[in-house]
């Protein structure tokens, strides 16, 4: 997908491979509520998990603990798989300048402080992996960068790479009134749909050129990153993670999407119980935000508490986010909370903000519920994942313990207090913006 | 402050004895309403279960247990697993501030002058703005609204119930206090106002030094011409009404209560996300405190803010009341239910956290002779839960505002 190389260092190599390194012995919890969300809930269950992998789990007494674990009793507290954020901000993360409404070449990834206090509040959340995007304020504004949230000091440490060692990620589209402006912005809605359409054509006719020189005829075109991002699009080896609310800019991108075939995921969707038919012939997911009121912008009026449970009715895969810092990923269960009160059914809830969401990018095969072979990624919880009462009391990532509520440190992130959220910034897409 | 609230008790269990004078002389044709609960909260004692609150005219005929309160066939019941006092949110700018986030309907601050203490909320309020529906629908019965927290002195706030009908209808104070900030909020920019700490403590300081003369100008020669200004900081200065001031950062706190001293002024402290480091300072001014948004963002001034502070002041004694504060963009509005909700998942006990958007919250606001509670005489406010008013999963399922259902959505 895109150039991130493994870097050829040993010690570097190290960092990057928590799996082969990491979780040497085994460990055994016993007596947990166990939700693999994958299936139905253990309530006096053992799982046991070691070198950063699920080993096996099930009801207390019917797996074997190796002789050699390390057995904790959990004494009922609830464990379920890390939580999964579709769309995030953490990190100060900025991606496309204002010189262009299109920039399929700049790369979040660029531009991310995994030291800021968002990560350490993100994982006291009991968040595990993250798709950590560049705003709504073009109608495409770049790359987007998966991390799983391990304790690493550098963003290599907490990439997501697939099986040749690429670093995972999406795209960042959106369309409705964010994106708008002067020119070059587009200033009506028809005209955003023409552009992204003249640039998908562009990549259409560089993918062509790709192909016929990797068939032999003739030679491959110079590099061009933003096509090249863009040819990935085309693919279906990047996906399309696309802001949008009102219902006809949701059929907007699902026409797009049909026109060029690339893989969408849909975010916010505010306007989605309206079309929710459309939403599932297209076979495309839905990841929604929730925020407390309607409005704030006229393209969110249309925001209510059901529009997970209609989607859910409908076949739709829905997921939740946090946006984070439009919502805070510390209450982010609050949210598959909020769907339930909507109407979602429990394990559809439960699953918007882990399985779904892993799905969503491509992950569901290793991460987002509790499963032999999977991650061991975790979030551990004083009582049910959907009671405001519930703590989050500690993180795992692929077996290492990443938050700790006992931990005076991790603590200070929980709750906040002086220096909890020092220096933090606010990126959002376009909040205040006038162009 | 203790015999400040008994003060108030007595006030109002004279109030009582009044009101159930008046119900002997009942008018034909009076409006009843029965409300069950299986667990009643009345705020002014111990939770009533299996509950009853008999509404009559739009207020409060009695509360007890149903073994009690004998409803007649064919009386309207209402039915619900939990039942509050109709919720206060104790600062918002809903009805100035509108969901669509465009010019026309943003009337929270007005930024030509740095200060503008004549500039009423009732002139500004839309009591059928969207917003307010929606708090409504979710419990919200009383709103403190008015001027945001945007510039050094915005206006004048309000108190007004969410019924939806005029302003002066659904009032219950028509100028409740002064909005006030010396946050970052309050800088001006190109000029226009304060750009330091310092110049905003200033300018104030000059403000109601002239506000001074001015009355003392009047008291000597009344026919000396009004201004509307001056006016309405001589409220303050006359201790008639409050200065709401917001202030998060431990200084700027500090600042208020400095100023509150000088003039004598009676503050309300809003915001206030660093007051766990000032706390001394201001348990010993007795002043009430307006505390932000439990899930108000983390970031700038309030970049120390904790999610444990509400249960700090409840531990400390000190006198509050939860909000939902300003929202510039989404939400547009928080629902102050819910941001009491997460202040009892951080520690505050829970009826400690109700009465912060119930009966604390209208002694604050000094409405609590008319709402906060369920007792005899009172407005008829109340909100109906399917479960734990607190759980995000629970629904509110009906609103009472004076007698009258107004909400009957399942939210």
């Amino acid at each position: 997908m895109l150039s991130f190389p493994r870097p050829l260092g040993a010690a570097l190599l190290a960092l990057v491979a928590p799996l082969a390194s990491a979780q040497e012995r085994p460990i055994a919890w016993l007596g947990a509520h166990l939700i693999p969300v994958s299936a139905p809930e253990i309530p006096d269950g053992a799982i046991v998990f070691h070198r950063g992998r699920i080993a096996a789990l099930g009801a207390r007494g019917a797996i074997a603990i190796p002789a050699d674990a390390e057995v904790r009793e959990l004494g009922g507290r609830v464990v379920m798989p890390g939580l999964v954020c579709t769309h995030s901000h953490i990190g100060g993360a900025a991606g496309a300048d204002e010189s262009s409404p299109i920039q399929p070449d700049v790369r979040v990834a660029d531009a991310i402080d995994v030291r800021s206090s968002g990560f350490p509040k993100a994982r006291a959340g009991g968040l595990t992996l993250v798709n950590v995007m560049p705003g709504s304020g073009h109608l495409l504004s770049g790359q987007t960068i998966y991390l799983k949230l391990r304790r690493g000091r550098t963003l290599e440490e907490l990439l997501v790479r697939d099986e040749n060692g690429r670093a995972m990620g999406g795209i960042k589209m959106a369309n409705g009134t964010n994106s708008r402006g002067n020119p070059p912005f587009p200033g009506t809605r028809a005209k955003s749909a023409a552009l992204v359409r003249e640039e998908f054509v562009r990549a259409q006719d560089y993918r062509a050129k790709l192909d016929a020189a990797a068939a032999g005829n003739g030679d491959a075109p110079a590099r061009d990153l933003r096509l090249e991002a863009l040819v990935e699009v085309l693919r279906g080896q990047r996906v399309v993670h696309h802001h949008t609310h009102r219902h006809d800019d949701i059929l907007t991108v699902l026409r797009l999407a049909e026109e060029f075939g690339f893989r969408v995921v849909l975010h916010h969707v505010s306007d989605g119980a309206l079309a929710a038919r459309e939403i599932a012939a297209a076979k495309a997911p839905c990841s929604l935000i929730v925020i407390d009121s309607p409005g704030g912008k006229q393209e969110a009026l249309g925001m209510r508490l059901d529009t997970g449970a209609v989607l859910e009715q409908h076949g739709v895969l829905v997921a939740f986010h946090t946006d984070d810092g439009i919502t805070d990923s510390r209450w982010f269960l609050r949210a598959a909370a909020l769907g339930a009160r909507g109407g979602m059914s429990r394990a559809g809830a439960l699953k918007s903000a882990t399985l779904a969401g892993a799905e969503m990018l491509d992950l569901g095969a290793r991460t987002g519920s509790l499963e032999v072979g999977k991650d061991a990624d975790f979030c551990v919880l004083s009582g049910d994942p959907l009671s405001v009462y519930s703590r989050v009391l500690e993180t795992w990532v692929e077996g290492q313990k990443v938050f700790d509520l006992a931990d005076p440190e991790d603590r200070l992130y929980a709750v906040g207090g002086p220096g909890a959220s020092q220096g933090e910034t606010y990126v959002s897409c376009c909040e205040g913006v006038t162009r | 402050m203790s015999c400040i609230v008994r003060w108030h008790s007595l006030l109002a269990h004279a109030m009582r004895s009044a009101a159930l004078l008046a119900l002997l002389a009942l008018p034909v044709g009076a409006q009843e309403l029965f409300v069950r609960a299986r667990t009643l909260h009345t705020m002014a004692g111990p939770i009533i279960a299996d509950g009853v609150v008999h509404v009559r005219d739009g207020v409060i005929a009695k509360v007890g247990h149903r073994s009690q309160i004998a409803i007649p066939s064919g009386a309207r019941v209402l039915d619900a697993a939990e039942v509050t006092p109709g919720l206060i949110d104790a600062h918002s700018v809903v009805g100035l501030a509108g969901w669509l986030n465009v010019p026309h309907d943003q009337d929270q601050v007005e930024r030509s002058a740095p200060m503008q203490p004549e500039l009423r909320a009732i002139d500004a309020f839309h009591s059928r703005e969207p917003l307010v529906g929606w708090v409504r629908s979710l419990g919200v019965t009383t709103l403190h609204t008015g001027h945001a927290p945007l510039a050094l002195i915005s206006g004048q706030t309000m108190i007004v119930k969410t019924r939806g009908r005029t302003a002066e209808e659904d009032s219950l104070r028509e100028l409740a206090m002064i909005a006030g900030c010396l946050g970052d909020d309050a800088r001006g920019e190109g000029g226009k106002g304060p750009g330091t700490r310092a110049k905003r403590v200033a300018l104030l300081r000059q403000e109601l030094l002239g506000a001074q003369a001015y009355l003392a100008a009047r008291e000597k020669d009344p026919s000396k011409p009004r201004e509307l200004k001056k006016e309405a900081l001589a409220l303050l200065l006359r201790r008639e009404r409050p200065l709401l001031l917001t202030a998060h950062r431990a200084n700027d706190i500090l600042n208020a209560l400095r100023l509150a001293q000088e003039f004598s002024l009676e503050i309300v402290l809003d915001g206030a996300s660093e007051i766990a480091q000032v706390l001394p300072q201001v348990r010993a001014a007795g002043c009430g405190v307006i505390l932000h948004p439990t899930m108000m963002r983390h970031r700038g001034e309030t970049e120390s803010a904790s999610l444990e502070t509400a249960a700090l002041l409840h531990r400390e004694g000190i006198r509050f009341a939860l909000q939902s504060g300003y929202e510039s963009y989404v939400p547009k509005t928080r629902v102050v239910l819910w941001e009491a909700a997460m202040a009892a998942a951080y520690g505050l006990p829970r009826e400690a956290a109700l009465a912060a958007i119930t009966s604390d919250a209208a002694r604050l606001l000094r409405i609590e002779a008319r709402v906060g509670s369920l007792e005899v005489g009172k407005d008829a406010d109340l909100a109906l839960f399917d479960g734990d008013p607190f759980e995000t999963t629970s629904h509110v399922i009906g609103v009472v505002i004076d007698g009258e259902l107004v909400s009957e959505v399942v939210r």
